[in-house]
């Protein structure tokens, strides 16, 4: 029975978790040296194309399709076949199945986008076109069976997960981690050559989208318009609030309180909540946030001192903070807030916390693994590294035969 | 006719521009540059790490001027652009052969 509230909300909720994309776009645009911004944006934005196609082909089908063995969906619904109007029978009772399969389409998008922040200014555009879509079929769609799809291995075993700390944010964490180690630093990183960003401005403006856009990601999550999506929304804002806060302190407390140090917390704050935003009360998005700053500040500095180029610090803010949230679920969620969930230590039961760790383990070993082992596959083949004198010269030019501000004559 | 090229703090230009239009000189091509001298660099964070900046930000003044004029315009930018503190600048002065006016093609000290 179609709920035309829940639809849309859905609806919605889809287009404002698209929006989150050119946001990462942005937020990582900014950060790299000027030479390298269109190169670096590109690589979120033709996601919103290339896995756009792919999701409607098979992606949705084998992520969210008729259970096979409990770790990927059959290729019944392969082109959008039997995807319609009524709702799937199995997933968001109330929406269309078309309204569910786009939502789920936005976050595919994304985390392909996200782990493109630890190998920007070095990487080959075609080898990372075809790496992406390897990594969505390998990677993306089983974990995303695991976790979310009917009968997945992980959901089975009564592992909570909101809206993706794991899916989504471990996932692309571990994966950027992998993909650093194997096409190693930017030339002149070893020596300490300053990779200074070109433009916070537009880190700030795409920490901000990405805050507007994570309230379709978290409360859309919720897969119905009521007091679920409510909580949940609430707990999110409450959560990038605080973790804000606490970036800030930080920062103060070591030299300034730096404007992208808060935009890094509030991203941190929205990664952590992920996982926990339906199921917990949403007071505890305060520690559950400030940790998260903490947490996604010192494994920065320990990613700093090892000199791992890991250029965006994808593995500290979304990879350990989705582990903090994660964890965080185990402890904070109580069936008070969602009779579907599960309660947590704090709430009597430290089970729920021994499942989310085993399902961390498994989806970050897996990532890590199986997204090496693809990188190494393309890099021998086509190539995904660019040579010296691309790099040099900037992958806007060399890449994409553009530069971002050009022109002398007005 | 000299041509004179000074290197002077961003927020001095105003107090350079007001004092030399007293002196009746106006023509100036101002450019931002990045440069260093005897001052120190500044240190700047980025996310859990920071860096140091060694050329700050400058600005430089280029401007052709008669002979006679040299000893006051110079005279007013160095007092106008000073606070004491390193990274107040410098002004060189070097000759100038020859200056042409592109909307009329009057040549040398017409040019001016």
């Amino acid at each position: 029975m179609i709920s035309s509230g829940d639809t849309a909300w859905i609806l919605i909720s889809s287009a404002l978790v698209m929006l989150m994309t050119p946001g990462l776009a942005l937020f990582y645009g900014g950060m790299v040296r000027r030479k390298n911004v269109l190169s670096t944006m590109m690589m979120s934005f033709i996601l919103l194309g290339v896995i756009g196609v792919v999701w409607a082909l098979y992606g949705y089908s084998l992520g969210f399709g008729p259970d096979l063995g409990g770790f990927v969906g059959k290729l019944d619904w392969i082109g959008l076949m039997g995807v319609g109007q009524d709702p799937s029978g199995v997933y968001a009772s109330t929406v269309p199945h078309l309204a569910f399969m786009v939502f789920q389409a936005m976050f595919a998008v994304i985390t392909v986008a996200l782990w493109t922040g630890g190998v920007v200014e070095r990487t080959r555009f075609s080898g990372f076109l075809v790496l992406a879509v390897l990594w969505l079929t390998v990677v993306y769609c089983p974990i995303a069976h695991w976790v979310w799809g009917q009968g997945g291995w992980l959901a089975r075993l009564g592992a909570l997960d909101f809206a993706g700390g794991t899916v989504v944010h471990v996932n692309a964490g571990m994966s950027a981690l992998a993909l650093a180690f194997l096409l190693g630093p930017r030339r002149g990183f070893k020596n300490g050559e300053p990779m200074e960003p070109h433009n916070i401005p537009m880190v700030v403006l795409g920490a901000g989208l990405l805050w507007f856009g994570w309230f379709g990601f978290n409360a859309g999550s919720a897969l119905t318009s009521g007091g679920l999506a409510s909580s949940a929304f609430v707990a999110t804002t409450i959560s990038a609030a605080a973790a804000a806060v606490a970036w800030m302190l930080l920062g103060w407390y070591y030299r300034r309180p730096s404007s992208l140090g808060v935009a890094t917390g509030v991203v941190a704050g929205l990664v952590a909540i992920t996982p926990a935003a339906g199921f917990v009360h949403p007071i505890a998005a305060i520690p559950i946030g400030a940790v998260a700053s903490v947490v996604c500040h010192y494994c920065m500095l320990l990613r700093t001192n090892r000199r791992v180029d890991e250029s965006l610090d994808v593995w500290a803010v979304h990879g350990m903070g989705g582990v903090w949230g994660a964890v965080a679920t185990g402890l904070f969620a109580t069936t008070a807030v969602n009779a579907n969930g599960a309660n947590g230590l704090f709430f009597g039961n430290p089970m729920l916390l021994v499942k989310q760790v085993a399902a961390i383990a498994v989806v970050a070993a897996f990532a890590f693994g199986a997204t090496w082992v693809l990188g190494k596959l393309v890099d021998m083949t086509i190539g995904l590294r660019v040579d010296e004198r691309e790099e040099v010269v900037g992958l806007d030019v060399s890449q994409h035969g553009e530069r971002a501000y050009g022109g002398l004559s007005s | 006719m000299k041509k004179i090229e000074a290197i002077i703090r961003p927020e001095k230009l105003e107090a350079v521009q007001k004092g030399l239009a007293e002196y009746a000189i106006l023509g100036m091509t101002v450019s931002e540059v990045s440069g260093r001298g005897r001052q120190h660099g500044i240190i700047l964070q980025w996310r859990a790490g920071e860096y140091r900046v060694e050329l700050l930000p400058k600005l430089k003044i280029e401007m052709v001027v008669l002979d006679e004029d040299v000893a006051p315009a110079l005279n007013v930018i160095v007092s106008s652009a000073r606070t004491g503190g390193r990274g107040d600048g410098k002004v060189f002065v070097s000759p100038i052969e020859n200056a042409v006016r592109i909307r009329t093609g009057d040549e040398g000290a017409n040019a001016i």
